[in-house]
């Protein structure tokens, strides 16, 4: 049986790990290496690296990152953030990434995913999925460019779609949850992961440990999260023991 | 110790060298014929497709040298896709045949019932007779398993829609389909101990 994921995020800018909310007033938070390092030792399952650069000089720095946090770290590592095609992806993977996520690129032409599962295999092809709830009606719609923009397209139609094409795995992100610390947008999750057979990952909005064990028990495979573990309220461990008294199978 | 790492592509490749690098190797990668044949101790890793793997260890003739080290029992590591290319088949790629180290097995498709592909931390447990393997969480990724034990090899064994033969082993010789070089420490310590082992052979 395969057990829940733990996944901490380390969003990167410039080369150092940064946090805030949105992509808004964002603050030095340290070393990305080090703190990688940190959470293998807590009991990470995996860690997430998305780049969230403002400039290409910033993300320059991006695949020397990926080079020094796989030097230390003995769990995957997904990198995101601006993967543009296989190319970008191949030199992701060439400097330690296990898998590259692929956002806004992707949305605009699906066929990126086949490239990157066909050249490099689809367990690498990991397709983020930032979704919100419409102006209007039910439902979700994709958003891309870090939220700025609105596609009109329905997030449960587009995790199928981007399957077909070779993802496989979805890291699914409630835009409207996001650094808001109100609970991962469940409905959206149980709808997603009926939906596909591959992975799917939930991000955006956890706080508690009771978040994550909704999340699990709406189907997510894996929890990802940033700003409980980079604000200290728990630890990687502290939290594995919160759910396995919730009868929640973990790595200890 | 020096370890050849067999060029199967890209992905993964760092993952491997650093894995090994802490583990206390000195890591180089190559695809070349006689030093697959020569290095004291070879991996063979690959993820991708069974088809993609066997072809390119055929266009570099390593075929007979993979073989040939792994039947005298000389220390070779196969990881993830590595460990289906040691059989002699796969759903993957129909009519496409395997270094057949293991005749007669062949590699088949998690079926739709369980989340394909198996991304993530699951529980491997040895029989009586492993040497190198012991139980633990290892990390996996992959959409076709051994279903059934190779004869004269010890194995381990891990659920998902039943249970698959997740490693083997013999001697030096040791055959993972999860990646220890991502399994965290469980995995790091797994491979000192082939290291030592592959020093001794």
């Amino acid at each position: 049986m395969l057990i829940p994921r733990i996944i901490p995020c380390l969003d990167c800018r410039d080369g150092r790990v940064v946090k805030g909310v949105k992509f808004q007033g964002l603050r030095d938070a340290g070393d990305p290496a080090e703190l990688a390092a940190a959470y293998e030792a807590q009991g990470a399952d995996e860690l997430v690296l998305l780049d969230v650069s403002a400039t290409p000089e910033g993300r320059s720095h991006q695949v020397e990152t990926v080079r020094k946090v796989r030097e230390k770290l003995s769990i995957p590592m997904t990198v995101g953030g601006g993967v543009r095609n296989a190319e970008n992806a191949r030199a992701l993977l060439e400097a330690g990434a296990d898998k590259v996520g692929v956002n806004t690129a992707a949305v605009h032409d699906p066929t990126v995913l086949t490239e990157i599962a066909t050249r490099f295999g689809s367990q690498c092809a990991i397709i983020a999925i930032d979704a919100a709830a419409p102006a209007e009606g039910d439902g979700w719609e994709v958003v891309i460019l870090s939220g700025t923009k609105r596609t009109g397209i329905d997030a449960i139609e587009w995790a199928q779609r981007a399957v077909e094409h070779g993802a496989g795995e979805i890291l699914l992100t409630s835009w409207d949850r996001d650094g808001t610390r109100s609970g991962y947008d469940n409905e959206l999750m149980r709808a997603v992961s009926k939906a596909v057979t591959v992975p799917v990952i939930a991000s955006g909005g956890a706080d508690s440990p009771e978040h994550f064990v909704e999340a699990l028990r709406a189907g997510a495979d894996a929890v990802l999260a940033a700003s409980i573990f980079h604000y200290g309220d728990y630890t990687v461990q502290e939290l594995k023991q919160l759910l396995q008294r919730e009868g929640i199978e973990v790595r200890l | 110790m020096d370890v050849c790492i067999v060029r199967t592509g890209i992905a993964n490749m760092a993952s491997v060298m650093a894995g090994l690098r802490r583990a206390g190797a000195s890591p180089h990668v190559s695809d070349g014929a006689s030093e697959v044949a020569q290095a004291p101790a070879v991996v063979l890793p690959g993820v991708g497709a069974f088809g993609a793997g066997m072809k390119l260890l055929r266009e570099n003739g390593l075929i007979a040298p993979l073989r040939q080290r792994i039947d005298e029992g000389r220390p070779t590591l196969a990881v993830c896709l590595g460990l289906q290319l040691l059989l002699e088949q796969s759903e993957e790629s129909p009519g496409e045949t395997g270094l057949a180290v293991v005749p007669g097995a062949g590699a088949t498709r998690f079926p739709p019932t369980v989340r394909v592909p198996q991304m993530g931390w699951n529980r491997v447990e040895p029989e009586k007779g492993c040497a190198l393997l012991e139980p633990g969480y290892a990390y996996f990724a992959n959409s076709f398993r051994l279903e059934q034990p190779p004869g004269g090899w010890s194995s381990a064994r891990t659920e998902h829609a039943g249970p698959f033969i997740s490693a083997f082993e013999r001697g030096a010789v040791m055959a993972c389909q999860f990646h220890p070089e991502l399994s965290g420490r469980w995995g790091l310590d797994l491979l000192r101990r082939w290291l030592e082992r592959a020093r001794r052979a």
